[in-house]
C-alpha cells in the first residue's frame, strides 16, 4: 500500500503541478517531495518495525494474458534508493529556485514525473513493469534536457536518447527471451522477477552468456561505464542543472541497481563466464575517466568524468558479487547520489555567480566568500572518500569487495584514491584558492536556497561517514539475501 | 579514568567546532585560549589516565564507542585502546601540542587568519589522537587521512600563494599513494585473519603464511613511507615547510611525521616474523637518513635544513625497526620531538625577529638580540647532534649500537649520518647565531626577542631536551631504560641487546667522537675561516649544486610520473575519447543513416519493379528448395 502511495503521490503532483501558473510551481513541487520525503520516511519506519509488513507490498493483476502484475514492495534495498530519490527531489528543487525557468511548470512537473518512474523502476517486482517504468524514465528527462539545455541541446539530447533507447533494446529482447522460459513445470507464464530467476538460471551457458550481454548493456549505458560513456559528459554539461543532478544523482543508479537485482542473479552462469569482461571495463573506466577528468578544464564537465570512475568502482563492486562489494555498491550509490548533487550545485552556483565554469578563470573565490569554500570543500572531501566522510565507508567497503574478487584489480581500482585527490584538488585549488581576480572578485554572498542544500548535503555527507548505521541496517540483510538466493 | 579515554580526543574537537563557527567573532584572545585549553584538558586527562595506566597489571584497556562499519564478518567497531604505546603518544601529542598552541598565540598574533589556524591546529590533534587511540587498522587509518587532511589545510594556510598551494597539493597526493598501500594492506589483513582488530590480529599472527606477513608489512610500509617522508615518498615534506613554523613543528616534526613510526611499532608482529620487510625498512631508513642528512649539508633555508634533518631521523628510526629496535625507535621519536619541536620553535622566533626572513646568509649574530632563543637552540641543536648525555645522545646511540648488532655496513651508513648531522646543525647554528649580521638595517633595527608566549615553550622544551634521556637511560649508566620496559607488553619478538658494556662505551665513544668532528669542521669552516655559502647558485661548485637542488629528484619525478601522466590523461582525451570511441559510436549512427539512405532507394513506388523483384524472389525460394 505504502509503495503504491509512493508511485501515485508524484503523479498526482506531476499532474497537480502541471496546472500551475508561473512561480507557485515551484513552491507547490517543493511542498509535494517533501510530502514524498515523509511517505518514504514513513515506510522506512514501517520497514524497521515489521519488515515484511504487507503496507509495503502491493500485487494486482494488471495484464492477466501475459501474466503481467502490477508488483511492487520495499526490500532493504529498494528503500535505500527509495530514500535517496526521495531525499534529493527535493533538494533538486530547491537548487532551482535561484534559476528562472521558462514554463516552470511543465519544468517541475516533469521532474516530479521522473521520480515516479524511479521509485517504479526501484520498487518493481515484475519484468514486464520494470521495463516500462525504466523506458518511462527516459521521457521527462529527455524534455528536460531538450528544452530547458544549454546550446547544442537538440543534438546532444538526441543522443542521449538514442544511445539508451539501444541499450534498453537488447534488455527487452532479453527480458521477452527469458520471459519464454518462464512457467516450465507450471506451464503458465509470468514476468515475476523470481520466475524469471528461474528461468534465467534454468538456460545453458551460452544462452546466460548473451543474455548477460544483452542486459549489461542497457544498464552499462544508463550508468555508464566504460566505453559506452561518450553520451554522458555531453549531455551533463548541456542539460540544465537540475537534469544533470537526477541523470547523476539517481538516474544512474538504475544501472547500478538493476545489475544487482535484474542481471546477476538472473544469470549466474553468464556472469561466471563473462563477468571479468565487464569487470574489466569497469576498472579501466575507473582509470580512463580519472585521468581524462585531470586534464578538464569545465568543472562540469571534470564532474562528469569523475562520475563515471566512480560509477566504475560500484560496478566493480557489483561485479565482484560478494557481501561488501555490493553493500559498499549500495551505499556508495546512495554517497555518490548526494555527493554529486553537492558539486553540480557548486558548478551551477559558480556559473551563476562568475559567468563561467572554467576553473582556468576563476580563483580567489575563498577570499571572497569563506563559508562557501568550506562548503565545497566538505562536499569534495567525501567525493575523494576521506574517512568520516560517506564517501569513504561506500569506497571502503568496494575496494575490500573487489580485493574480494582479485588483489590485483583492488589495487588498480584502489587508484581512484590517488586519482581522485589529484584532479578534486586541481580544481579546487583553481577555483577556490589563490587571488581573487576580475571575474570573481564580485562573487558574493550565497542564495539562501543555495545554502541551504549545500549545508544539507554538507551535514549528510559527515552524519553518515561518522554514523552509517542507518544505510547499513538497510543494505547489509538485503545483500545477504540475495547472495545466498544466488548460491 | 581510563574510561573517560573519549574526552581526550573529545576537548580538541569541541574547541575545533567552536573555533569553526564563532573564532572569527571571538577575537584572537578567546579563540587562542579555548583552543589552548582544549589542548590542555585533553593533556590533563592523559596524564592522569598514563598514571592509571602504571598501576594496572595488564597494561591495556579497551574502551568501545559505538559500531561504525558494519557488512557480515567485516566489523568495525569505533573502539579506542589504551596501552603502553598509546600512552605514551598521548603524552606526546598534548603535550607538545599544547606547548606550540602557546607559542603560536604570539606567532601568529599578527595574522588575520588567527581563529582559522587554531581551527586547523585543533582538527589536527583531533585526529592524531585517533590515529594512536584506535584499537584497529581502520580508525588508525581515520586518523592517518585525517592528519594529512589537516596538514594539507596548513601547508596551504596562506592560500593566496600559489606555490605554497603547490605544496599542500603535493603533500595530500603523496601521501595517498601511501595510503593507498596502507588501505591494500588493512584489507589483507581482514582476508587474512578476518578481523582488523589489533588484539585478535596479533593473537592470530602467526596462522598466516609466511609470504603473506612479508606482504602485510611491506604494504604498511607503503603507507608510512608517505607519511613520514622516507624514500621514496619523502619530497613533500621540505615543501611542506611552507606552512607557518608552528605547523612545522608540530605536525611536520613532532607528531604526524612520526605516525609511521608509531604503525609499525603497533605492528612489530609482522615485521619481526619477516626478514624480508624488516631488512626493506632498514635499508630505506638508512638510506633516507643519509641522503637528507647530505642534501641538508647545502641547504640556506634555516626552515629547510631542518626538514631534512626531519626526513634524516625519520629515517635513523626507520632504521632502529628494521633492525627490531622498536621501543628504541619509540624512544627516539620522543626525544626527537622534544628537540626538533623546540628548534623548528626557535627557527620561528627567529624568522619573526628577523621579518619573514628565513634565508641563513642574510642573518648571523643574533645571539645577542635573541639570547633566549640562542640558548635554547644552542640546547637543541647539542641534542640532536648527540652531545653526551642529552637527550638525543641516549636515544641516538641507543639505535647505533642496536644496528651494530645487526649489520656493520648499516651502523657505517648511520654514523656517517650522525658525523653529517653534526656538521649541518652546527652549520646552521653558526650561521644564524654567530658570525656578524648579514641581514639589512632596517631588519636590524627590528630585531627583538619574543615575547613570553614565545619563549616559554622554548624554555619547556629545552629542559626536555636537556633531559630526556633519562626516560630511557642505559644499563650501563646504572639506569634501567624505562621506556624499553614500559613498551615490553606490546612487542611481539624481543631481541635484547647482548652487548657488552665495554662494547657499549666504545659505541658511545665513537659517537662523541663524531659529534666532536661533526661539530668542530663546522666551526672551523663558518666561524673560524667565516666561509659563507655560496649567494647564489651560478657561484656553487657542480656537485654543490646538485646537492643544493636535492639531487634533481623532483625534476625526475616530474619527468617519469607527473609529465607522462597529463601526457596520457590529454592523448585519451583528444584522442581515444572523441576520435576513437566517440568517433565509432558516432560511426554507428552514421552508418545506419547511410544504410537506410540506401535501402530507402528501393521503394520507388513503381508497381513493376515490385512484382519484378517478387518474382525474382519467388523463383530463388523454388531453386533454392529443389538444390536442397
Amino acid at each position: 500500500m505504502l509503495t503504491g502511495l509512493l508511485i501515485v503521490i508524484p503523479l498526482i503532483a506531476a499532474l497537480l503541478t502541471f496546472f500551475i501558473k508561473g512561480k507557485a510551481a515551484r513552491v507547490a513541487a517543493l511542498g509535494f517531495s517533501i510530502l514524498e520525503f515523509a511517505v518514504s520516511v514513513f515506510a522506512w519506519y514501517q520497514y524497521k518495525t515489521e519488515p515484511l509488513s504487507k503496507q509495503l507490498y502491493l500485487n494486482c493483476t494488471w495484464i492477466e494474458s501475459i501474466g503481467a502484475n502490477f508488483s511492487v514492495g520495499l526490500d532493504g534495498m529498494s528503500l535505500l534508493m527509495v530514500l535517496l530519490t526521495t531525499f534529493l527531489v527535493p533538494l533538486i528543487i530547491l537548487s532551482s529556485f535561484k534559476n528562472e525557468y521558462d514554463k516552470p511548470n511543465s519544468f517541475y512537473g516533469l521532474i516530479l514525473l521522473m521520480q515516479m518512474a524511479l521509485i517504479g523502476v526501484f520498487t518493481t517486482n515484475d519484468g514486464f513493469l520494470f521495463y516500462i517504468f525504466w523506458e518511462l524514465a527516459l521521457i521527462p528527462i529527455y524534455f528536460i534536457c531538450l528544452v530547458w539545455g544549454g546550446e547544442n541541446r537538440a543534438r546532444i539530447t538526441f543522443k542521449f536518447f538514442i544511445y539508451t533507447l539501444f541499450g534498453s533494446l537488447f534488455m527487452l529482447v532479453a527480458l521477452v527471451f527469458l520471459y519464454q522460459h518462464t512457467g516450465m513445470y507450471t506451464g503458465i507464464k509470468s514476468w515475476a522477477i523470481n520466475d524469471l530467476y528461474q528461468a534465467g538460471r534454468s538456460l545453458n551457458a551460452s544462452q546466460q552468456g548473451y543474455v548477460f550481454w544483452a542486459v549489461f548493456l542497457a544498464f552499462a549505458i544508463k550508468m555508464p561505464i566504460f566505453p559506452f560513456h561518450t553520451w554522458q559528459p555531453d549531455t551533463y554539461v548541456n542539460a540544465p542543472t537540475q537534469g544533470t543532478m537526477l541523470l547523476s544523482g539517481i538516474m544512474l543508479k538504475m544501472g547500478t541497481f538493476g545489475m544487482i537485482k535484474w542481471l546477476l542473479p538472473v544469470v549466474p552462469l553468464g556472469v561466471a563466464n563473462w563477468g571479468s569482461w565487464a569487470m574489466l571495463l569497469s576498472v579501466i573506466g575507473i582509470i580512463y575517466a580519472s585521468c581524462i577528468a585531470i586534464v578538464q578544464t569545465d568543472f562540469k564537465r571534470l564532474i562528469a568524468y569523475s562520475s563515471i570512475a566512480h560509477v566504475g568502482l560500484i560496478a566493480a563492486g557489483i561485479l565482484a558479487w560478494n557481501q561488501q562489494g555490493i553493500q559498499g555498491a549500495l551505499i556508495q550509490m546512495v554517497s555518490h547520489g548526494i555527493n554529486v548533487v553537492g558539486l553540480f550545485l557548486v558548478a551551477d552556483i559558480l556559473f551563476r555567480h562568475t559567468g563561467t565554469r572554467e576553473i582556468s578563470k576563476l580563483g580567489g573565490i575563498r577570499n571572497v566568500n569563506p563559508w562557501f569554500a568550506v562548503l565545497f570543500l566538505i562536499i569534495l572531501l567525501g567525493s575523494v572518500a576521506l574517512p568520516l566522510t560517506n564517501g569513504f565507508v561506500g569506497e571502503f567497503l568496494l575496494i575490500t569487495g573487489v580485493y574480494g574478487y582479485g588483489a590485483w584489480t583492488a589495487a588498480f581500482a584502489g587508484l581512484t584514491v590517488i586519482l581522485g585527490a589529484v584532479y578534486m584538488l586541481r580544481s579546487y585549488q583553481g577555483i577556490m584558492l589563490g587571488e581573487s581576480n576580475s571575474v570573481t572578485a564580485g562573487f558574493g554572498t550565497l542564495a539562501p536556497s543555495d545554502k541551504a542544500v549545500l549545508i544539507i548535503v554538507c551535514a549528510a555527507i559527515i552524519a553518515f561517514g561518522v554514523y552509517p548505521q542507518p544505510l547499513t541496517d538497510l543494505a547489509e540483510p538485503a545483500v545477504k539475501n540475495i547472495l545466498s538466493s544466488t548460491k | 579514568m581510563i574510561k573517560l579515554i573519549g574526552l581526550v580526543p573529545l576537548f580538541p574537537l569541541i574547541g575545533f567546532i567552536i573555533n569553526g563557527f564563532f573564532g572569527k567573532k571571538m577575537g584572537k584572545g578567546l579563540s587562542g585560549t579555548i583552543a589552548s585549553l582544549s589542548i590542555a584538558a585533553s593533556f590533563v586527562v592523559s596524564l592522569l589516565i598514563f598514571m592509571d595506566l602504571q598501576k594496572m597489571p595488564e597494561k591495556s584497556v579497551v574502551v568501545n564507542l559505538f559500531s561504525w562499519i558494519n557488512s557480515d564478518t567485516l566489523k568495525i567497531p569505533f573502539s579506542f585502546l589504551v596501552d603502553p604505546l598509546s600512552s605514551i603518544f598521548l603524552l606526546i601529542i598534548t603535550g607538545i601540542g599544547f606547548l606550540i598552541h602557546i607559542y603560536s598565540i604570539g606567532y601568529m598574533h599578527h595574522d588575520e587568519g588567527f581563529a582559522r589556524f587554531f581551527t586547523y591546529l585543533n582538527l589536527f590533534i583531533f585526529f592524531m589522537l585517533l590515529l594512536v587511540l584506535g584499537n584497529n587498522y581502520l580508525i588508525m587509518f581515520v586518523g592517518w587521512e585525517g592528519v594529512g587532511l589537516c596538514s594539507y589545510l596548513l601547508i596551504g594556510f596562506w592560500f593566496k600563494n600559489t606555490e605554497y598551494n603547490n605544496a599542500a597539493k603535493k603533500a595530500f597526493v603523496m601521501n595517498r599513494i601511501g595510503d593507498l598501500g596502507f588501505l591494500l594492506g588493512i584489507i589483507l589483513i581482514f582476508f587474512t585473519y578476518g578481523t582488523i582488530t589489533y588484539g585478535d590480529v596479533f593473537e592470530k599472527a602467526h596462522t598466516g603464511s609466511d609470504t603473506i606477513m612479508t606482504a602485510i608489512a611491506l604494504l604498511l610500509f607503503v603507507g608510512a613511507m608517505g607519511k613520514s617522508a622516507q624514500i621514496p615518498l619523502y619530497t613533500w615534506l621540505p615543501d611542506a615547510m611552507a606552512g607557518p613554523t608552528p605547523v612545522s613543528a608540530l605536525i611536520h616534526a613532532a607528531t604526524m611525521v612520526t605516525a609511521g613510526i608509531y604503525m609499525i611499532v603497533r605492528s612489530n608482529i609482522f615485521y619481526s616474523s619477516s626478514e624480508v620487510a624488516s631488512e626493506v625498512v632498514a635499508i630505506v631508513g638508512a638510506l633516507t637518513a643519509l641522503m637528507a642528512a647530505v642534501i641538508g649539508c647545502a641547504q640556506t633555508d634555516i626552515k629547510k635544513v631542518l626538514a631534512y634533518s626531519t626526513v634524516s631521523q625519520l629515517g635513523l628510526m626507520f632504521l632502529a625497526l628494521g633492525v627490531g629496535a622498536y621501543s628504541t625507535a619509540v624512544f627516539h621519536v620522543t626525544t626527537h620531538a622534544f628537540f626538533k619541536a623546540l628548534l623548528f620553535l626557535g627557527a620561528g622566533s627567529v624568522i619573526h625577529a628577523m621579518s619573514n626572513e628565513q634565508d641563513m646568509r642574510k642573518m648571523g649574530g643574533l645571539r645577542k638580540a635573541l639570547p633566549i632563543t640562542w640558548l635554547t637552540m644552542g640546547i637543541a641543536t647539542l641534542a640532536i647532534s648527540g652531545f653526551p648525555l642529552l637527550s638525543g645522545f641516549f636515544s641516538k646511540d641507543e639505535i647505533l649500537a642496536h644496528v651494530w648488532e645487526e649489520n656493520k655496513i648499516l651502523w657505517i651508513v648511520a654514523t656517517l649520518t650522525s658525523l653529517l648531522t653534526a656538521f649541518y646543525m652546527f652549520r646552521m647554528f653558526i650561521l644564524t647565531f654567530h658570525t656578524n649580521f648579514r641581514g639589512t638595517a632596517e631588519q636590524k633595527h627590528h630585531l627583538h626577542e619574543s615575547p613570553k608566549s614565545m619563549t616559554i615553550p622554548l624554555i619547556v622544551l629545552a629542559i626536555l631536551s636537556l633531559a630526556g634521556g633519562l626516560l630511557g637511560l642505559p644499563e650501563a649508566f646504572h639506569g634501567n631504560n624505562w621506556i624499553s620496559g614500559y613498551l615490553s607488553p606490546i612487542i611481539a619478538h624481543r631481541s635484547p641487546s647482548t652487548l657488552s658494556h665495554e662494547t657499549e662505551y666504545m659505541l658511545m665513544g665513537i659517537a662523541t667522537l663524531v659529534f666532536i668532528c661533526g661539530a668542530y669542521t663546522a666551526y672551523n669552516v663558518y666561524q673560524k675561516s667565516k666561509v659563507l655559502p655560496a649567494a647564489s647558485e651560478k657561484d656553487m661548485r657542480p656537485s654543490e649544486r646538485f646537492i643544493y637542488h636535492k639531487f634533481k629528484v623532483d625534476e625526475f619525478y616530474n619527468a617519469v610520473i607527473t609529465r607522462p601522466l597529463n601526457g596520457i590523461s590529454v592523448a585519451f582525451h583528444k584522442f581515444v575519447e572523441s576520435d576513437l570511441i566517440d568517433g565509432l559510436v558516432n560511426g554507428v549512427g552514421t552508418m545506419v543513416k547511410w544504410l537506410s539512405g540506401v535501402i530507402r532507394q528501393l521503394q520507388t513506388g513503381n508497381i513493376g519493379f515490385y512484382i519484378f523483384s517478387m518474382v525474382l524472389g519467388v523463383v530463388a525460394i523454388i531453386f533454392w528448395s529443389v538444390l536442397k
